[in-house]
């Protein structure tokens, strides 16, 4: 098991690099340079920005050195928890993700369970009941999940919210219950305004759980050792739980890989229409104004984060499945 | 198979002629007779061919142009059509109406003038046009004509600055719909190439175009569209954005087509007619080319059909939060801007009418896509 984690880690590695250096062209991409701005928005704000200021800044960020070496500046800085500054919010961007990121990783993580809890049982009920209402339903929500982007969803299910129950679903907590210190009422307050994102970031997950598991378990069903086990006399649960589920519920851990990346990016969206305070406003705002370090920053710690969830359900995977752990091919 | 002296077990005359047909259809033919099983699929595809038509006929379909402004008519909810004029069966007509401001809430309220009935006809005269800058015309689909004080047909409502929100939505289509297209040629291109490359030869170029491909699926794929796109330059040409956005998104969206490729290649290297073709000094181009690409051909059209709709979805995302295309230029995401705040879709709810072209065409997409998927295969059952 050791030897397999120790693998893996290895292998991301390479990936981190390539995030990084992804992360890097972002930031250096837009025209004009960042020193540039800050120093119009000093002189702005009224204070006097003299050439040994100017030089001081652009040391401090390599700006006078060619591209390669600003990478590794950045890259080591990035290492010491430095990300550069966000000139929009006049506060380091260390500080902003430190506040940020893990209410979007709440959500995405959050909205996986949501999506699981909604999927396992629809899935397991369209395999065992092929072509029933159920498995039409299941159906139908998988490809509603594949078709319609969640902030088209958001935007529909808000209207809904606002206009038949009568909730504004905007933001984490209810302006009145933001400055409200932690309480039992402000806990059920945001726990009412994590219900939609949720459900809407989660559907993307739904749909492809559905069918994957779906078909597994199909697969499953039609093997020998479902017969000999109903022949020894088990009861249709026992016989399901026990076995085939326990095989068909394998693709929920490694599908995360695949599906983590996308509920990320679709939270970004869906709190960009529901105003959440995560990651989504901001990466918006700081991408308009081209606060190049905030957009570098985000993505890098995104991207990261995806790819740490990957590998988290690998293991997990590697766990539940010893085929995998020593390196054959599940095949 | 008329000599009784081979025995047929239980099949009549039909069933041999079905048998013989399967025996000398070609691949395409039985593709197709696996898809055309697929009823929904079949729906499907007609709609698109409906929706891609109309797209390309927008100026005939809608009533009005996609800049054509009414004054005195922003923020109109979608206009009432009636049926019965004073008692009596007159066929679909509206009214003209007259825009009144509520003394409460200051919202625009539309009082209908019954006295004027106005009917809807097809093929009428309005604005005249230019149709793809080829055929000149003033007749379109629906309409009340432009006879003087014929109060105008919103279908799906105006926005806030009395532009009807039914003709740009067809007018949209143009741009959203082409999106995919461009982009599939994009995609074919790299993923095929890359594919092909790390598939055939193998070794230490497969292993880096593999990382490459790992590293682009297991990354969150919106904040990096967000950060490239707003680095396009705001005072480009709706041409040169449009072009950039395909980029963007093809970008990503061609490692599903690579990893086909290189599956269906790596199987496909090991068969025998490869290694006859070989022997007889076929070049690797020759053998890629026409022996093998041949043999994974509908394989490569499904995974296409499934990289639609995420371009259509990506476009119409970046256009909405305001990244994308820009106004003047019409996508359904430009059309989406203006409903990206709950208080104006609170009072406005008919702003959100083209989020349905978004899901609809998505929906056909995956419904094709799936039709697609069974009968890529034709060989099994």
């Amino acid at each position: 098991m050791l030897a397999f984690i120790v693998r893996r880690l290895i292998t991301i590695i390479p990936l981190l690099i390539l995030i990084s250096i992804v992360s890097f062209i972002v930031i250096e991409l837009p025209p004009g340079d960042w020193v540039e701005t800050r120093v119009q928005q000093l002189k702005l704000a009224g204070a006097t920005v003299d050439d040994t200021e100017i030089q001081r800044l652009n040391s401090q960020y390599g700006l006078d050195k060619p591209a390669y070496q600003r990478y590794f500046r950045w890259v080591t800085n990035m290492l010491q928890g430095d990300f550069g500054y966000s000139f929009q919010w006049n506060q380091p961007v260390s500080e902003i993700l430190i506040e940020r990121v893990p209410r979007t990783m709440l959500i995405a993580v959050l909205s996986l369970i949501v999506s699981w809890l909604i999927s396992t049982p629809i899935g397991i009920l369209s395999a065992i009941k092929q072509y029933s209402w159920i498995d039409y339903l299941g159906t139908f929500i998988s490809f509603i999940g594949l078709a319609t982007p969640g902030f088209l969803l958001a935007l529909i299910l808000a209207y809904g919210a606002l206009n038949i129950l009568g909730f504004s679903p905007l933001g984490l907590n209810s302006i009145e219950m933001i400055d409200a210190p932690m309480s039992i009422a402000k806990l059920v307050d945001l726990a009412k305004h994590l219900v939609l994102p949720l459900i809407i970031v989660g559907l993307t997950g739904t749909g492809v759980t559905i069918r994957v598991l779906r078909a597994n378990l199909l697969d499953e069903l039609k093997k020998q050792y479902v017969i000999t086990a109903r022949a020894k006399g088990l009861t249709e649960y026992q016989l399901l739980m026990k076995y085939p589920v326990r095989m068909a519920i394998n693709p929920l851990i490694s599908t995360i890989g695949g599906i983590l990346p996308a509920l990320i990016g679709g939270e970004q969206l869906v709190s960009i229409v529901l105003s959440l305070d995560t990651t989504g406003p901001v990466l918006l705002r700081a991408a308009i104004a081209q606060d190049t370090y905030l957009v570098g920053g985000i993505v890098m710690i995104l991207s990261t984060l995806a790819l740490f969830g990957s590998l988290l359900s690998d293991i997990a995977l590697a766990s539940m499945d010893p085929r995998i752990r020593f390196g054959g091919t599940s095949k | 198979m008329s000599t009784p002296s081979i025995p047929m077990p239980s099949t009549g005359p039909a069933a041999v002629e079905k048998e013989d047909r399967t025996f000398y259809a070609t691949q395409w033919q039985l593709i197709w007779w696996k898809f055309r099983k697929h009823k929904l699929a079949v729906v499907s595809s007609v709609l698109l061919v409906l929706l891609y038509l109309s797209a390309i006929v927008a100026d005939f379909v809608a009533p009005y142009g996609a800049q054509q402004r009414f004054e005195g008519q922003q923020q109109q909810p979608p206009t009432v059509i009636y049926w019965m004029h004073k008692g009596s069966f007159y066929g679909p007509h509206v009214y003209p109406t007259k825009r009144k401001s509520d003394p409460k809430t200051f919202k625009f309220i539309f009082m209908p003038d019954e006295s004027k009935p106005m009917p809807i006809r097809f093929f009428v005269r309005g604005e005249p046009y230019q149709m793809l800058g080829l055929i000149k015309s003033d007749i379109h689909l629906i309409g009340t004509g432009n006879e003087k004080g014929a109060p105008p047909l919103f279908l799906f409502g105006t926005d806030r600055l009395g532009r009807d929100i039914f003709s740009r939505s067809f007018f949209a289509s143009r741009i959203s719909l082409s999106i995919p297209f461009l982009g599939i040629i994009l995609t074919f291109i790299i993923g095929l190439t890359l594919g092909g490359i790390s598939g055939y030869f193998g070794g230490i170029l497969d292993e880096i175009i593999q990382r490459i491909i790992d590293f682009i699926q297991s990354v969150p794929t919106i904040p990096l569209w967000i950060a490239l796109a707003s680095a396009l330059p705001r005072e480009w040409s709706t041409e040169k954005t449009f072009l950039a956005i395909t980029v963007i998104l093809s970008i990503v969206g061609w490692t599903g087509l690579a990893r086909v490729t290189r599956g269906k290649l790596l199987q496909l290297r090991e068969e025998d007619y490869t290694l006859a073709a070989q022997c007889a000094g076929a070049s690797e181009a020759r053998i890629i080319f026409r022996h093998l690409l041949p043999g994974f051909t509908s394989h490569l059209i499904v995974s296409l059909t499934n990289a639609v709709p995420a371009s259509i979805l990506g476009e119409t995302a970046l256009s909405f939060i305001g990244l994308g295309m820009q106004p003047p230029a019409v996508s359904w995401g430009v059309l989406l801007q203006d409903a990206q705040n709950l208080v104006a879709i609170a009072q406005q709810p008919w702003l959100m009418i083209p989020s349905l072209f978004v899901i609809l065409t998505g929906l056909l997409f995956s419904f094709i896509g799936d039709g697609l998927r069974d009968a890529a295969d034709p060989y099994t059952r």
